[in-house]
């Protein structure tokens, strides 16, 4: 461990990518501390161009960009997480079960997997929200819904990988069950490709969050990223950080959690990083 | 001396930062002449295979490459020269045959292209010529119908076949030197002696100088002039080989020397009227596989046919074969990962085939298993004391118990009783080996199945290994199948021997007998192939 630790943190990338995801992070936590009015609250005149009495200026309302963006974060991580929490747990038992069974459960339950994955994802999250109404929950379903078919398909590899090795074979010998056997012996082994492609799928799940606030299928009455520059887009020329501002606070947080997901793969396949 | 070939002369070749020692050649010094065969001996980590690599270039840079030294080729320094410099040579006037044929050649083409290929690079020969000239390559290397084999792929041939197509390739154009690293290591006994006097027979009629990586000191007796010893990437002993055979210099050639397993027979030490404990009754194991999607013809593998076997408590059986004799078959239905055809398998006298997993679990503290790669058996995320004291957990044992049996386990096995903490990859293989005896141990076993417990140890490892086998089974009183390809090493562990040659034992009998009278053909074939056999009989 203690090389994978020193190999995570020498890269320089890294670093950046934590750096500000840890600033985001303390923003999102201090949300309230940091802008205690209302994100949604009237302060002042329409379209203040940033720099003024309100350092990013306010939107065609009135509103603070500052507040909004600072409330913003906590709204977005707060989906994005917990919708990669969700897709990684329904993703890992699907292909966890598919690979250490095969046969036929493993048939079934890949081709369930394909039906998925054939759908164009963003179409299928935006028919989601339209028939569940939009709300936060909401869109935490319809994302985890649309992201979990990669992290099936990378566990079940994992375990079909592993299930073969040796020492599973000795924990058969030993008498232990299938299912312990597939908790305790085959999954921790799977681990290292998980936490890669689960960083990854957190940036996914933003952009997604970002694109259905921006449709206007974003969760009402929660003040996020992409609702912002929804709601901004047809002031641009006239207010043209009403759209940029909120634009590249995604585009950052995306680029930071790329580069730490980047450095974690590195770091856990040091053969990979040799290459 | 114009007669000398390769002069390597105090070469280094750099490790990266992070791993445990500096060099993985450190000033090694040798001279290749022409017409000899060296060979390169050492263990695993001796940086054997990395002077080999150094001399054709091929170190994976940027982290490994050679730091200092020369090495004098056809009055160049092969390290001074360029890219393109380095390849007329690698190929032309250095070839190289590798451990795994079927990874140095491409499995999408023809392996009469590939050779072709050689010399479509290398020469301006007209395509009759190359053509004639693969063919000639064909016969040189003996392989049977020349026009058929090269319009086949690699994978249509057996391990040896492959290992001969990447012999002709070395030899089409005529190098001065072929550096062999491990070349027999993956092929069986039989298929080895077969391709060691290829290389013999063709480095004579060539006159091509060869270096000769191996592990195996019978392979050294069998085809080496010099013999070079490495160990930690210094040359230890260097010399001809009758002499550092015959009489080794260095301690450590010394130590190698005497760990090579003898072919003295191991003598029948138990009474004949201990009762049955294994009984192995007209076991029949067939595998089918459905070629394509939608049924089509199936493929018929008879892994096991009418096998019948009976093991006397507190004895031990070697089950000796080559790859595909259907000996792991056998091992993996009496253990219980897998089902039988038909036949039946008692232990004790209690019925253990064809019952479901479940039903099985009462009996599985009866069998245990060791298993052949120390690197895959244990599961690298869990600390030593779980993986020991797994089995008697399940038995109903607490785990303070069964923590404190796993370091009375571990003392037993000759390691430190506070390894149960410790995670698996900070342990050598041997020491692996060791802990996984131990589990086998754990639940207090009759009998112990080990597959090829030994092969992926180094020589002076595997004698410890099998030495402490042979100790645990008289003070637990247990039984021993023991599954192994090598001959040497069964005739060390077991007073009985069973020959399996495709699915069936062909020979069976006390070791001494076997050793003495071989009947059976096959049996005899696989003694003759033991590599360097007048050698070791000659160590006594």
């Amino acid at each position: 461990m203690k090389k994978f630790w020193s190999r995570f943190l020498g890269n320089p990338r890294v670093y950046l990518g934590l750096i500000w995801l840890g600033l985001l992070l303390l923003v999102a936590i201090s949300a309230n501390v940091l802008a205690p009015t209302d994100p949604f609250a009237i302060v002042g005149k329409p379209m203040a161009p940033p720099g003024g009495e309100f350092w990013l200026g306010t939107d065609s309302l009135g509103r603070n960009v500052l507040a909004g963006l600072i409330h913003g974060s906590r709204a977005t991580i707060l989906i994005a997480v917990l919708a990669t929490l969700f897709a990684v747990a329904f993703g890992t038992f699907i292909g966890a079960v598919a690979g250490y069974y095969g046969g036929l459960i493993d048939n079934v339950l890949m081709r369930f997997t394909e039906f998925f994955q054939t759908i164009p994802s963003f179409l299928f999250a935006i028919v989601l929200i339209a028939i569940l109404s939009p709300s936060a929950l909401n869109l935490v379903v319809a994302i985890a819904t649309v992201s979990w078919p990669p992290i099936a398909r990378v566990v079940r590899g994992e375990v079909l990988t592993v299930k073969s090795r040796e020492f599973v074979q000795a924990a058969v010998v030993a008498g232990q069950g299938d299912a312990a056997i597939l908790l305790k012996q085959v999954l921790p082994n799977t681990l290292s490709p998980l936490i890669v492609t689960g960083s990854l799928l957190i940036a996914t799940a933003i952009l997604v969050e970002s694109a259905l606030s921006f449709l206007g299928l974003g969760a009402p009455n929660l003040m996020s990223w992409g609702f912002m520059i929804g709601a901004g887009r047809s002031f641009m020329r006239e207010a043209w950080w009403l759209v940029t501002v909120p634009g590249i606070a995604i585009l950052l947080t995306v680029l930071a959690i790329n580069l730490v997901g980047e450095g974690l793969n590195d770091a856990l396949n040091p053969r990979l990083a040799d290459l | 001396m114009t007669d000398i070939v390769l002069s390597i002369d105090d070469l280094k070749v750099a490790l990266p930062a992070w791993s445990d020692r500096r060099f993985a050649v450190g000033g090694v010094t040798l001279d290749i002449r022409q017409k000899e065969i060296l060979c390169i001996v050492g263990e695993s980590g001796s940086g054997k295979s990395m002077m080999g690599k150094a001399i054709l270039g091929l170190l994976p840079a940027p982290h490994v490459r050679a730091v200092g030294g020369k090495i004098m080729f056809e009055g160049r320094d092969l390290l001074e020269l360029s890219d393109d410099d380095m390849r007329a040579i690698r190929g032309g006037r250095i070839a190289m045959i590798f451990q795994e044929p079927m990874t140095a050649l491409n499995p999408l083409m023809k392996v009469g292209q590939q050779i072709e290929e050689v010399l479509e690079i290398h020469t301006r020969m007209s395509p009759a010529q190359r053509r004639e000239r693969v063919l000639e390559l064909i016969r040189d290397v003996h392989l049977p119908e020349p026009e058929r084999m090269i319009a086949s792929y690699p994978h249509q041939l057996s391990g040896g076949q492959r290992q001969r197509v990447v012999i002709a390739m070395a030899l089409a154009l005529e190098p001065a030197l072929i550096i062999a690293d491990e070349p027999t290591t993956a092929l069986d006994v039989t298929t080895q002696a077969q391709i060691l006097h290829l290389i013999k027979e063709l480095q004579r009629a060539h006159g091509t100088a060869v270096l000769f990586i191996t592990h195996d000191f019978g392979v050294v007796a069998e085809i080496a002039d010099r013999v070079a010893v490495m160990r930690h990437g210094e040359v230890v002993e260097q010399g001809p080989a009758t002499q550092v055979l015959g009489a080794p210099q260095a301690d450590y050639t010394k130590a190698l020397v005497a760990a090579v397993p003898g072919l003295k027979p191991r003598l029948k030490e138990l009474d004949a009227d201990a009762n049955v404990l294994l009984r192995v009754t007209n076991l029949q194991k067939t595998y089918r596989t459905s070629s394509g999607l939608f049924g089509g013809t199936v493929r018929e593998v008879h892994a096991a046919k009418m096998i019948n076997l009976e093991l006397k408590r507190e004895s031990s059986l070697a089950l000796v074969g080559e790859s595909g004799s259907g000996k792991s078959t056998l091992a993996r239905c009496i253990i219980g990962l897998e089902s039988v055809d038909s036949g039946l398998i008692e232990i004790d006298g209690e019925r253990i085939s064809g019952r479901t997993r479940a039903e099985l679990r009462p009996f599985r503290k009866h069998v245990q298993m060791v298993f052949q790669d120390p690197y895959a058996s244990l599961n690298p995320r869990q600390r030593v004391g779980d993986i020991i004291a797994l089995g008697p957990m399940l038995n109903g044992v607490s785990r303070e118990q069964a923590i404190a049996e796993a370091r009375e386990l571990l003392h037993l096995v000759g390691l430190k009783p506070d390894a149960v903490d410790r995670y698996p990859h900070e342990f050598s293989g041997g020491q692996r080996q060791r802990i996984g005896i131990a589990r086998a141990l754990a639940v207090k076993p009759k009998l112990i199945v080990a597959d090829e417990p030994v092969s992926a140890l180094d020589v002076s490892v595997q004698k410890q290994v099998l030495e402490l086998l042979n100790d645990l089974r008289k003070s637990f009183g247990l039984s021993m199948l023991f599954i192994t390809h090598d001959l040497r090493v069964a005739a060390t562990v077991c007073e009985e021997i069973a020959i399996m040659q495709r699915g069936e034992i062909v020979e069976r009998g006390a070791t001494a007998e076997i050793f003495a009278t071989p009947s059976h053909p096959y049996t005899r074939s696989l003694f003759e192939a033991v590599p360097g056999r007048e050698w070791i009989s000659s160590l006594g």
